[in-house]
């Protein structure tokens, strides 16, 4: 390893520019004549627009136009679509009603665009949006999974009667109720898994370009995935060709899967470009992100564990209903089956599974993938399983689930997913010793005479990352495919420049990608960029989410420098007069090996673009692609225990430590990868403690500000005590697993189950704010 | 309209501006000082913080109005040139920061912090003290780590003035 190579801890490239405060977020970009848009929001879940009169507000100073839902449809922009087609048990497509940009007719959640105010300043749109008179028929609503299945329950779309889109299984339901008829012992656990707001720091934003002699569209968007939103606003929103369309993400303020999907701002801004001649910039506000970014999880399930006589699992039964909002999103079809159901083996031998998981509409904010996106589901829901099943069954938790561990790989699970490695007991070994697990009674019965319950809990995280073989996720209704793109041009100077459909939003690609090119061609990181963002730079690229930059962007560009490096070495062979076979790269040199005869990298390249001197038939030039396609999935894996006291007269929960063993096989850069875990330990222990989406009855939002909704604070949460064990991913030739995500995947568990332990009592829903905790232990 | 003057990171500037304008659009828009973010509506995500007359506000929850005749400190005007101040320097090392939107708040209530606690910080009066400031990427780990480190630094730097 060298200094800046990989698995070294080099600080990122990156932060000069927002430690000064030079960052180019979309709402720092100003355009010549640039207007503003502001959208008018339904205030109702569920209502039939009558009409529109904006006759007061188009005589307001400083407003250019008024357009409307009924506008958008009859320009014959299309509806938004949902990627991933998914069959329903009885052999059925699922059921899903349209979307459109604006809606024209029916509103069906609160904060769902009706019309947009075009102004000369963000201020005076929002006066005239005041004055715009939108006439509703208000209808019944339903928010909730239970309410919406209910006979007679309000109807959102006719295309999906009892407002189901679809009722999917997986696995062998006779070979599963096989294994309950002979069970020694069956544990069965109700669980909510809560409705999560992704929250982003930096709030959506747009801004559309439109130029009228070239018919082409600029888009500076905070989109996780540009070359994605280039290929759905082209190919299915009739926007514009997709060489008539560019799509730029500059630097995003983080997106945690809120910022894959193509939302309807976007795609107004572009056609509002067009129709008032002029850009048009949008920039969302905190509220409306609560209204309108994909919200994450609502799952209300219940499992039902058969277990022999010597605490071996011999089955796993599962029925989830997933509460979608009231449209289908782009991936949102996938999160509750797909990456859901397929992780429901956890990090056990269970020979038999059946889940079936319906999918609900109601007047909700849709659903979609957030940070771990059907994983975090699964994991919370087995390991509250596995605590369950060790306190009625009276064994250790940390025992039981050893009893249970996958020790041999590959491991095929019921439910598709073919392990490739791991070593479960390593990191449950780490986790235990670095938390002093065998100490625990001694600090329990010492915190009890202070007058405080004390509690551990221990969670066994497996996650399927590296999204994902095209082939497989085609085969399953994907209707994309998930390999990745990467180009390395090497300069006439030897300066490199990388570029990647993957896309940072605060993941640190600008130096973890720069360092694999050190670690092989021996330069510093400073002589190289690294670019994406852009679809007029990149080619294409299915961007960054899943975990999968690492395993499959960054493989995508070792493919690429393997290219670039034999065609650079058969330029040094022939400049040294050597063999090709005789050539090493070392120190930004290419060597002949065992001689002191060497050629500079900046000589190659120089001599690639001169073209003076090249091999007979040689191209010249210096700059290779390359598409990398995955085999498989990865999967990362690891223990999280959580120690923490719960004071009997407040109900309020106290961290004492929080301990994670994560096996991410190969790290690049150490720094980084612990920064991704502590940041997603925070956000599942904010869905343990703190966060909630939370509509009434009537589908009102009720946490649509940060005073409402309680997102974790600094004084929430822990330090954290990070420790790694590592089996490389046989998958990919780096043998990267992914770190993005297990943190928010693995830590909710953990936190739920030392508090129910603390306190006693197995039934506890998150949030377990202190109200919960403490009308649970009061609680007959 | 109203004009107001003020001096931001050490410069006089008078700005005539609508008298609704808040401090962080005078400065975002008027000024295109974009370093100062704006992440909520309601005064509690802090993106928004810098300093006024040394002491950290928010400036999202300000008119513009009530800063006239007042000292404006951004996230632009701390370092010394080439050289970071203590602060950047120390979530630059600590890996502080990872997508940047929160940072600029987040190193301007930082040196308020550092600055009305002395050499008194620990890390339970750190992440109190950054109640008012959200971050979703970190999970605040290492931006504790880098306010502490920070506050080291700045007592040494301090001396050696």
């Amino acid at each position: 390893m060298g200094v800046e190579g990989i698995g070294a801890r080099v600080v990122r490239k990156e932060d000069k520019r927002f430690i000064t405060g030079k960052g180019r977020y979309v709402d720092d970009i100003k355009l010549t004549g640039m207007t503003h848009a502001h959208f008018i929001r339904s205030p109702h879940a569920h209502a039939k627009v009558k009409g529109i009169d904006s006759s007061a507000a188009l005589k307001m100073p400083g407003v250019v136009a008024v357009l409307t839902g009924q506008q958008i449809v009859d320009d014959k922009v299309g509806n938004l679509i949902c990627g991933w087609a998914i069959t329903s048990k009885d052999g059925s497509p699922m059921k899903m009603g349209a979307w459109p940009a604006m809606a024209p007719e029916t509103v069906r959640f609160v904060g769902q665009a009706v019309a947009v105010v075009i102004a000369e300043s963000k201020n005076l749109a929002r006066d005239a949006a005041e004055a715009v008179v939108v006439n509703y028929e208000e209808l019944p609503a339903v928010a909730d999974v239970h309410a919406a299945i209910k006979p007679g329950a309000p109807q959102l779309h006719p295309e999906a009667p009892g407002n189901q889109v679809y009722d999917w299984v997986i696995g062998d339901e006779g070979a599963t109720d096989a294994a309950f008829a002979k069970a020694a012992n069956v544990v069965k656990l109700d669980v909510t898994n809560n409705r999560l707001a992704p929250n982003a720091m930096e709030p959506r934003a747009a801004i559309a370009d439109y130029d009228a002699a070239e018919e082409h569209f600029t888009l500076y968007t905070t989109s996780q995935n540009p070359h994605v939103a280039r290929l759905v606003l082209s190919a299915f929103y009739n926007i514009a060709p997709e060489h008539k369309l560019r799509v730029i993400a500059p630097d995003v303020g983080g997106g945690f899967g809120s910022k894959i999907f193509i939302y309807p701002e976007e795609m107004v801004a572009l056609w509002a470009s067009k129709k008032v001649g002029r850009p048009v910039k949008w920039t969302g506000d905190r509220t409306e992100a609560f209204l309108t970014d994909a919200h994450g999880r609502d799952h209300v399930t219940h499992a039902e564990m058969a277990f022999d006589a010597n605490n071996k699992i011999t089955g796993l039964k599962v029925k989830t209903y997933a509460n979608f909002g009231a449209y289908m999103s782009l991936f949102s079809s996938s999160v509750p089956t797909y990456l859901y159901a397929t992780l429901l083996s956890g990090q056990y031998n269970i020979p038999a599974i059946h889940a079936e998981v319906v999918g609900v509409y109601t007047n909700t904010t849709p659903v979609d993938a957030y940070r771990g996106a059907g994983r975090p589901e699964a994991s919370y829901l087995i390991e509250r399983l596995m605590e369950t099943a060790a306190r009625q069954l009276k064994v250790d938790p940390a025992q039981l689930r050893r009893t249970n561990f996958i020790t041999t790989f590959p491991h095929q699970t019921p439910v598709i997913m073919a392990y490739d490695t791991g070593d479960f007991n390593a990191s449950l070994d780490a986790a235990m010793k670095a938390i002093d697990y065998a100490g625990f009674p001694a600090r329990k019965a010492k915190a009890k005479a202070d007058g405080k319950l004390r509690g551990i809990g221990v969670s066994c995280y497996i996650e399927a990352c590296g999204i994902a073989p095209s082939k497989a996720v085609g085969s399953l209704g994907a209707g994309v495919g998930l390999w990745e793109s990467a180009e390395v041009r090497v300069n006439p100077v030897g300066t490199i420049e990388i570029l990647t459909g993957s896309h940072s939003h605060g993941q640190g690609h600008e130096t973890t990608f720069c360092q694999l090119v050190a670690e092989r061609l021996g330069v510093p990181i400073s002589q190289v960029s690294i670019v994406h963002g852009d679809t007029d730079k990149v080619q294409f690229g299915m961007g960054t989410y899943g975990s999968r930059s690492a395993a499959v962007g960054l493989t995508a560009i070792l493919k690429a420098m393997e290219k670039m490096e034999a065609k650079a070495k058969k330029i040094a062979a022939h400049a040294l007069e050597a063999s090709e076979a005789d050539i090493v790269i070392e120190n930004g040199e290419f060597k002949v090996t065992g001689t002191d005869k060497a050629i500079a990298l900046p000589m190659v390249a120089l001599a690639a673009y001169t073209a003076h001197n090249l091999p007979d038939g040689m191209e010249p030039g210096l700059k290779e692609s390359a598409f990398y396609d995955p085999t498989n999935f990865t999967f990362p894996a690891g223990t999280y225990i959580c120690e923490l006291e719960v004071d009997p007269g407040t109900g309020k929960t106290s961290f004492v430590n929080f301990v994670a063993a994560d096996d991410f096989g190969r790290l690049i850069n150490p720094m980084i990868v612990e920064g991704q875990v502590h940041g997603g330990l925070v956000q599942g222990i904010g869905q343990a403690l703190l966060e909630h989406a939370i509509y009434d009855a009537n589908g009102q939002p009720v946490t649509a500000s940060f005073m409402d909704y309680a997102m974790p604070r600094a004084d929430d949460v822990p330090s954290f005590n990070l420790s790694h064990t590592t089996t490389l991913c046989p998958g990919n030739p780096l043998g990267i697993k992914g770190c993005g995500e297990a943190g928010a995947i693995g830590a909710s568990a953990a936190v739920i189950n030392a508090i129910t332990d603390a306190i006693g009592k197995n039934n506890l829903e998150m949030p377990a704010t202190p109200d919960r905790v403490w009308r649970t232990i009061h609680a007959g | 309209m109203s004009t107001v003057k003020l001096t931001v990171n050490g410069k006089a500037v008078a700005v005539d501006v609508e008298d609704r304008t808040l401090l962080v659009q005078l400065l975002r828009d008027h000024l295109n000082l974009t370093g100062t973010h704006v992440g909520c509506d309601t005064s509690q995500c802090g993106a928004c913080v810098v300093h006024m007359d040394g002491r950290a506000v928010k400036s999202c929850t300000m008119l513009a109005g009530q800063a006239d005749g007042a000292s404006i400190t951004t996230i632009e005007g701390i370092a010394k040139g080439d050289e970071l101040h203590p602060m950047q320097a120390a979530f630059r090392d600590n890996h502080g920061l990872q997508c940047g939107y929160c940072t600029p708040g987040m190193i301007m209530s930082a040196i308020d912090i550092v600055q009305r606690h002395g050499g008194q910080l620990d890390e339970a009066t750190v992440r109190t003290e950054l109640e008012g400031n959200i971050c979703r990427c970190t999970g605040y780990h290492n931006i504790v780590k880098a306010v502490l480190d920070a506050a080291g630094r700045m007592k040494v730097s301090q001396a050696a003035e």
